[in-house]
């Protein structure tokens, strides 16, 4: 996904991670690290900015379900122009990534806004699609796919 | 209404209103002050607004004065995007006879999913709550509870001393006319709660019979070792009832004067809920005081009021376990 990343946008100019609370925020970090790494062995010195993105203030089903707010959103940089990557570690119904988007069109207009996904599980309810995925798992809507730094598990 | 009805048969999970922090209880103060680090970073934005409330009413019913704890719900509640509505009690039906209950039930045929209430009477925001669906915020009922204040003292306290986990050993004075304040009585329950020592100061005749906290009637022993210094507001209309001698006195026994000032512990907080008494509790400017966090104390309160809403009005109460599954 790294390459993918850096191929695509023929390069790290003006290319923000953006990873999304909570299960995109430590994949985007990863993704991050090693996008620096296989451009540094190409440039010598490269850096891509990292942030994350709470969208829980701007979900549609609020009143429906709990809401439980990962961490705060750190966007430091200025998003205006940039491309921002959209980073989720499983891609479901959308949802979350509709809320994601208007979330990040709060802090300004970014020139393009891409997603990446770790796992795409498929069941959309909107027209949503990955630019960038890990791993097409099909899985029925009852099932739930939990990722961790140390696998994907499907229960 | 469906939202209603949804939010009734829904699993115990937070409660509908807010009425005193007891009810609220650790769990629920802490999930509030958790999302108040949201609020606050949605209020850093140059667009300080989310969409969280949309479609959502909130009703200010104030039968007392106030002006910052009005303009912070009403702030709050714009910058979730909730619709407010204002009741102002001097050209109200109130006036041709109508009663509080009749007041109440009328405005919520209107489809109000929250009231903000102030009222002179203790008690009051209990009835109210009995009387409608919608929830109910306590903005102040007589000398009993000011629940929201006391939420943003303690996201004060907690984020300026960095106490993220608790305010476990901090030393905190409450200072002043304890007695007629519901400020001292929330704000107390809710450090306490996290874990802080409270201590009660003030002038015998300013103290209510049977208080839980440790009190003293001497500041000067206290206020080298304090954490917090809580000032309250000295309402001048105690001087008639010949509670304390004179402002004077006053200022002299409790007031926190310059000589004060330079006894406080270098890192301790100074703290007022407003409005001040310049010169009678606070006889410095609080400006050029290092530990003075009044302003911060007043910002914080739309962020945590901004919390508070959400909490009641934004949040489903089915099983947290749905959102830990769908990691999407």
């Amino acid at each position: 996904m790294a390459h993918e990343i850096i191929e695509r946008n023929r390069g790290l100019d003006g290319v923000v991670l953006v990873g999304i609370q909570r299960g995109g925020v430590w994949l985007a970090k990863a993704l991050g690290a090693e996008i620096v790494r296989i451009e540094d062995r190409e440039s010598g010195h490269a850096s891509v900015p990292v942030g994350s993105v709470d969208a829980s203030l701007y979900r549609d089903d609020i009143g429906l379900r709990p809401v439980a707010p990962g961490s705060v959103s750190e966007l430091e940089f200025d998003i205006d122009g940039v491309t921002v990557v959209l980073v989720d570690d499983v891609l479901f119904t959308g949802r979350t990534v509709r809320a994601a988007l208007d979330a990040i069109a709060d802090y300004g207009r970014p020139r393009a806004v891409q997603l990446a996904v770790l796992i795409d599980r498929g069941h959309r309810e909107l027209p949503i699609r990955p630019d960038y995925v890990g791993k097409n798992l099909p899985t029925s809507g009852d099932e739930s796919v939990s990722v961790t730094s140390d696998g994907v598990v499907i229960s | 209404m469906t939202s209603v009805e949804q939010r009734q048969s829904a699993g115990p999970r937070g409660s509908r209103s807010l009425l005193s922090i007891d009810e609220l209880g650790t769990d629920g103060v802490f999930r509030i002050l958790d999302l108040a680090d949201h609020m606050v970073e949605v209020n850093r934005r140059p667009n300080p607004k989310v969409p969280a409330l949309r479609g959502k009413t909130v009703c200010n019913v104030f039968f007392e004065d106030s002006t910052r704890t009005r303009l912070s719900f009403e702030t709050a509640a714009k910058r979730l995007s909730a619709d407010t509505m204002t009741f102002s009690v001097a050209q109200s039906s109130l006036n041709k006879g109508e009663s509080l209950r009749d007041t109440i039930e009328t405005i919520a045929a209107m489809g109000v999913d929250a009231f903000v209430i102030r009222h002179g009477s203790s008690g009051a925001p209990w009835m109210v709550d009995k009387w409608t669906q919608a929830s109910v915020i306590n903005a102040g009922d007589g000398w009993h509870a000011h629940p929201t204040q006391a939420l943003l003292d303690a996201y004060t306290v907690r984020t300026t001393l960095n106490r993220t986990g608790g305010l476990e050993g901090l030393r905190i004075a409450i200072v002043g006319d304890v007695k007629h304040s519901r400020v001292a009585r929330s704000t107390s329950a809710v450090f306490r709660l996290l874990g802080a020592d409270v201590t009660l100061v003030a002038p015998r005749t300013l103290l209510p019979p049977v208080v839980d906290e440790p009190t003293s009637e001497n500041l000067d022993a206290l206020i080298d070792d304090v954490d917090v210094l809580y000032l309250l507001r000295m309402q001048s209309e105690r001087m008639n009832e010949a509670l304390v001698p004179s402002l004077r006195e006053y200022t002299t026994r409790f007031g926190l004067t310059p000589q004060r000032a330079g006894r406080l512990k270098q890192n301790a907080l100074v703290m007022h809920p407003g409005p001040m008494n310049r010169g009678v509790e606070i006889a410095v400017d609080p400006a050029e005081l290092p530990g003075a966090v009044i302003t911060q104390q007043v910002s914080n309160g739309i962020a945590v009021r901004m919390a508070v809403l959400f909490e009641l009005l934004g949040s489903g109460h089915g099983s947290a376990d749905t959102l830990e599954g769908s990691s999407e």
